[in-house]
């Protein structure tokens, strides 16, 4: 026998004989001297007046009445600071970069002498689309990203998943999903990164499924444009704002009560059991520090965050501009694959376009918007300026666009069961990557992509079912 | 305070000037410094502070979720720094208190740099007293200490120096205050100029201390690098799991 063996079987003879209690006891006596040590070297004159009022602050913020009302309208001025303060930033950066450096940089490379169908796909295809996605995203990010931190920043997420903890208990899921949901309004990928502070594995599973249902910052702009140009354009011009708002606001909010309802579904079904107990520790407010929050929210989230985004249209513009422009019997690439998705999407209250751009959007959210006007501009025929390839995209302002989509077929149905199904569908890849990457099982990566994609199928045919119903 | 007498302060240089944030470069180093804590008490703030990183701080526990690395450099000797997750104990089974006692037992760090809450130390001593049971070499950094003075909280480090005979330092991080000081003590628990002497209090029930001198004799018999085999054979009376692993595996043998 070796010693380790001997020290071990000694070890193990020992504790039988002493019993489970003695851990108990060195456990209150390490507890009693820290109290000594700190009773010994600490003193207390008073209370501040910073407990005082951060007493009260807590009695509005977390309290059963006033807490859940006060947790949404912070959350709808967020939104709607970041829905009214983008707009003017991105039409000067689409500008900037769609109306003046595009057709610029088009016109060079032709004076150069570049082949017209390399300057197709490098400029009409790859530049427009990485341009396209820096003036749709950069603004809403460079707003949301810091109010964000700052409230982090502050202390208030820890309030936010002591209001939202009994709903999440009755889902059968942890409070800190909360926590994690609200990481996943900034990026899922983070937020299912952050589903490691829920200590057990069942709810953390839970977590790491429904966090897709938390609208990520990459699919902001589809429901900012679909709000605005549909949905703030039946109201009054004066509401607009509000309207748009508002409603992203109400999905944003349809989106947290599906991840209750379907964590409750999954804590019934394949992921049975009852909701862990768990202490949340409320931590001090803590006055934010304003330039570091500004520099580290622009510096290390929004760069970052833009920066995968480019990287994916880049890409991505190629494929589109390509899939514009080699033809196959008579018709481009994108022409048959919109054709054969067209009746599905129908059915769902949405076009062949969108369901084609959801495809190749697959690595990357942001890319949405950009692909589907590509697309319709493509499918639609509008005729487009010193273009000489199909599938190139243009100044667009809130009306141009609006006659643009409904000239492509849209109505205010395709718009919301739009904002619906970016809500409801699979995770981008970078989210689904992660979810394997943190759960170890295809299984479950599967499962996340699934349950989505099948609610936002449900959801949509409902929605377009009983719309064209009333609409007779 | 226990950083270096004045006489020898007045002739080294001020670390401050000294120090080169070295961000995460951490290819190559002199020491090793872990960073623990209970959760949101400015550890990554702490972090931040010494390397020139921006690891990403919150106002909420749990924010650090696995374990970063920075360096910096200090007096030309260079130092390798890991932000453990926050925990408030060191026997728990969450991955966190897993990932942060792992370290601190197989990691072998030079110094352990125990940042505590200066608002509630009561709870924080807990933490620090287990990581005293483990390794000697700990520098306590109380943070926050400019809430603590908004509170009205009074703390007498020097006292706590000298009963827990480690160096204890001020801080608040967020401001950049107590650096020297906090450096200064780092270096000298890593290089040697300060021995931390710890005058442990007797944890062990009466009933057990017969059991655990029997066993830790024998495991610093079989195992000579052992840094501290009470602990570990305390851990084998409870019959954690890990730890038996760890002696079956032959974690121990390695030298340190």
């Amino acid at each position: 026998m070796s010693p380790t063996d001997e020290i071990l079987r000694e070890a193990e003879s020992a504790r039988w004989e002493l019993g489970p209690r003695f851990q108990d006891e060195i456990a209150a006596r390490v507890s009693e001297e820290a109290s000594h040590l700190a009773s010994r070297h600490m003193q207390r004159k008073g209370d501040g007046s910073r407990i005082r009022w951060q007493r009260g602050l807590d009695r509005v913020l977390t309290s059963r009445i006033t807490g859940i009302p006060a947790m949404a309208s912070i959350f709808a001025i967020v939104l709607w600071l970041t829905i009214e303060g983008s707009n003017v930033p991105s039409a000067m950066l689409a500008e900037l970069l769609v109306d003046t450096l595009h057709p610029w940089l088009k016109a060079h490379a032709l004076a150069l002498g570049m082949w017209p169908w390399l300057a197709g796909l490098l400029i009409d295809g790859m530049y427009l689309s990485g341009a396209w996605v820096v003036s749709v995203m950069l603004p809403p990010m460079a707003i949301f990203f810091p109010l964000f931190t700052l409230l982090e920043d502050f202390g208030y997420l820890p309030r936010v998943a002591f209001n939202l903890d009994r709903l999440f208990q009755k889902a059968g899921a942890h409070g800190k999903q909360a926590l994690t949901m609200t990481m996943g309004l900034g990026c899922n990928a983070a937020g299912v990164v952050a589903t490691r502070i829920i200590d057990s594995p069942r709810e953390r599973l839970i977590a790491i499924l429904t966090n897709n249902f938390s609208l990520c910052n990459g699919r902001w702009p589809t429901q900012i444009l679909m709000a605005t140009v549909f949905l703030g354009a039946v109201a009054p011009p004066a509401l607009a704002g509000v309207v748009a708002a508002g409603s992203v606001f109400c999905v944003a909010v349809l989106g947290f009560l599906f991840a209750f309802g379907s964590s409750w579904l999954l804590s019934r079904t394949v992921l049975k059991g009852e909701s862990s107990t768990f202490s949340l520790e409320l931590p001090p407010y803590r006055p934010p520090n304003l330039l570091r929050t500004l520099h580290t929210s622009l510096v290390d989230r929004t760069i970052i965050v833009l920066w995968r985004a480019v990287v994916f249209a880049v890409p991505a513009g190629a494929v589109i501009w390509l899939s514009a422009n080699v033809s196959v019997s008579g018709h481009s690439l994108a022409w048959w694959a919109i054709g054969a998705l067209d009746p599905l999407a129908w059915v769902m209250g949405l076009t062949g376009v969108i369901l084609f751009a959801y495809v190749i959007a697959i690595p990357a959210n942001e890319i949405v918007v950009p692909t589907i006007l590509m697309l319709t501009v493509l499918v639609s025929g509008t005729p487009v300026a010193d273009a000489p390839g199909a599938g190139v995209m243009f100044e667009a302002d809130d009306s141009t666009l609006h006659t643009m989509l409904v000239s492509a077929g849209w109505t205010t149905l395709t718009a919301v069961c739009l904002m619906l199904f970016s809500l409801l569908h699979n995770p981008c890849s970078t989210t689904l990557y992660t979810i394997q990457k943190e759960t170890g099982d295809w299984r479950w990566t599967t499962l996340a992509a699934a349950l989505p994609l099948a609610l936002g199928f449900l959801v949509c045919t409902a929605v377009a079912f009983v719309w064209r119903h009333l609409a007779g | 305070m226990s950083n270096c007498a004045p006489t020898t302060c007045e002739t080294c240089p001020s670390p401050h000037a000294e120090l080169r944030r070295l961000g995460s470069k951490s290819d190559h180093w002199d020491h090793t410094v872990a960073l623990a804590g209970n959760p949101n008490v400015g550890k990554s703030t702490v972090f931040n502070l010494l390397t020139g990183l921006r690891q990403h701080t919150g106002n909420w526990p749990g924010k650090t979720v696995s374990r970063a690395e920075g360096a910096f450099d200090l007096d030309s000797r260079r130092y390798k720094i890991i932000d453990l997750p926050g925990t408030y104990s060191l026997l728990g089974t969450t991955p966190d208190e897993e990932v942060a006692r792992e370290f601190l037992l197989f990691g072998k760090p030079d110094v352990t740099l125990v940042v505590a809450d200066a608002t509630c130390l009561e709870r924080n001593f807990i933490l620090l007293l287990q990581i005293l049971q483990i390794t000697p070499r700990v520098v306590l950094c109380i943070n926050l200490l400019d809430e603590a003075r908004a509170h009205g909280i009074d703390i007498d480090t020097r006292g706590l120096s000298r009963e827990l005979g480690i160096p204890v330092v001020g801080t608040a991080a967020r401001r950049g205050e107590g650096l020297v000081e906090l450096l200064s003590a780092v270096r000298d628990v890593a290089t040697g100029a300060f021995v931390c002497a710890r005058q442990a209090p007797e944890f062990v029930p009466a009933a057990l201390r017969e059991a655990v001198g029997k066993l830790s004799q024998k495991l610093t018999a079989t195992y000579p690098t052992m840094q501290n085999p009470s602990w570990i054979a305390l851990r084998l009376l409870e019959g954690d799991p890990r730890i038996v692993a760890a002696l079956k595996n032959g974690e121990f043998s390695s030298t340190p």
